[in-house]
């Protein structure tokens, strides 16, 4: 019981922390799960978000509900979910009730330009993170920075490039790993 | 009954919208075609808070609809709805994954995925921080090149990767501090 408390309390701060979608949401994971309760490593959470990308519904539900079964099986998977879409819930019933014009406010919207710096510095830094534990020889760094261009300069859908991904990796990948 | 057709719709959102929150919105423009629960320009103001507001996307966007059309029992079922195809399929592949891990063919397909979802996420921060620390504009000249950085964001953008690199703090002491620097130096 007690760990499902912690496990819907952690995801409730994660979802009511989370800025600018679920890309943004990446250092409070590793922050919170991997750096401070230990349930998943930074390998784990890329592989859940590689999942996530081509599975349908939300990226940061999808992780929740991995890490939360992981933890404490399918009661875990749905207690995680509860606690990243509570925020959600009470902050937006808030707004669409007693703020009609909420964007209108100047200290509102100053307050977000100023959020949405943090929110270049925390993506920074998690693919910073992300690099040091994923990248692992000259055939990844080749891997990671053909993704970027192409999703970055091209009008490709990141599913089909999971996909090419997964394909590749089933067939043209010779040997234990990359 | 329109709460359970709030529901059923947000369960097809929740299952056909691949690739995170913002793919919900051409589901929720057919939706305000098709009920006339909520016109285009309020859907346009829905984005934009649930953009701006905590929260993923998706779920942000599924919640406000929910409570448009049917206040709070509408905004908590809506949500559900969307969240309750992922639950059944994430649940479902973690309960497979966990018996596959060590297969050498899951490995080999993860060992290709990991540097390559590394590259999809530094790309979804360059959108971010074209739009924040740039300013767009349709034609470039050379001779307005300066006008073309937001010095103050890029600033504090430097001061605080620095600062996060070196102390390495919570997420929410970076945002409350970009907060307060938005609001006192009127970004």
């Amino acid at each position: 019981m007690k760990q499902l408390l912690d496990l819907f309390w952690t995801f409730f701060q994660i979802g009511g922390l989370t800025f600018g979608g679920g890309y943004a949401m990446l250092t409070m994971i590793q922050k919170e799960i991997v750096e401070k309760h230990a349930w998943a490593t930074n390998d784990e959470i890329v592989d859940y978000y590689a999942i996530g990308q081509i599975t349908p519904g939300v990226i940061a539900v999808n992780t929740a509900t991995f890490i939360g079964y992981k933890i404490k099986g399918i009661i875990g998977g749905i207690v995680a979910t509860a606690g990243v879409i509570s925020p959600s819930i009470l902050i937006i019933t808030v707004i669409a009730a007693f703020i009609r014009n909420f964007m209108d406010y100047p200290i509102v919207v100053h307050a977000f330009s100023g959020i949405r710096v943090a929110v270049c510095v925390l993506i920074a830094t998690a693919v910073l993170k992300l690099w040091k534990s994923n990248i692992k020889n000259r055939k990844g760094v080749i891997i990671c920075l053909l993704v970027f261009f192409l999703v970055s300069f091209t009008s490709i859908s990141s599913v089909y490039i999971v996909l090419a991904a997964i394909i590749f990796g089933l067939f043209f990948v010779r040997g234990a790993t990359l | 009954m329109i709460l359970l057709t709030l529901y059923l719709e947000f369960v097809k959102i929740g299952l056909f919208a691949v690739g995170g929150g913002l793919a919900t919105i051409p589901f929720l423009a057919d939706l305000s075609e098709k009920y006339a629960w909520f016109t285009t320009a309020e859907l346009t103001n829905m984005i934009a808070v649930s953009e701006s507001t905590p929260g993923p996307i998706g779920i942000n966007m599924a919640t406000y609809v929910g409570y448009t059309v049917h206040g709070v029992s509408g905004a908590i079922v809506s949500t559900i709805g969307i969240v309750t195809p992922s639950i059944i399929i994430i649940l479902l592949i973690a309960c497979l994954l966990k018996n596959f891990k060590d297969n050498p063919q899951v490995q080999r397909v993860f060992s290709v995925l990991r540097p390559a979802v590394t590259g999809l996420i530094a790309a979804a921060g360059f959108q971010v921080f074209q739009s924040t620390l740039f300013i767009l504009s349709p034609s470039y000249e050379i001779s307005q090149l300066l006008s073309y950085f937001n010095f103050p964001a890029i600033l504090l953008f430097i001061i605080l990767f620095i600062y996060q690199q070196k102390y390495n703090r919570h997420p929410i002491i970076v945002i409350g501090i970009a907060a307060v620097c938005g609001i006192l130096f009127a970004f």
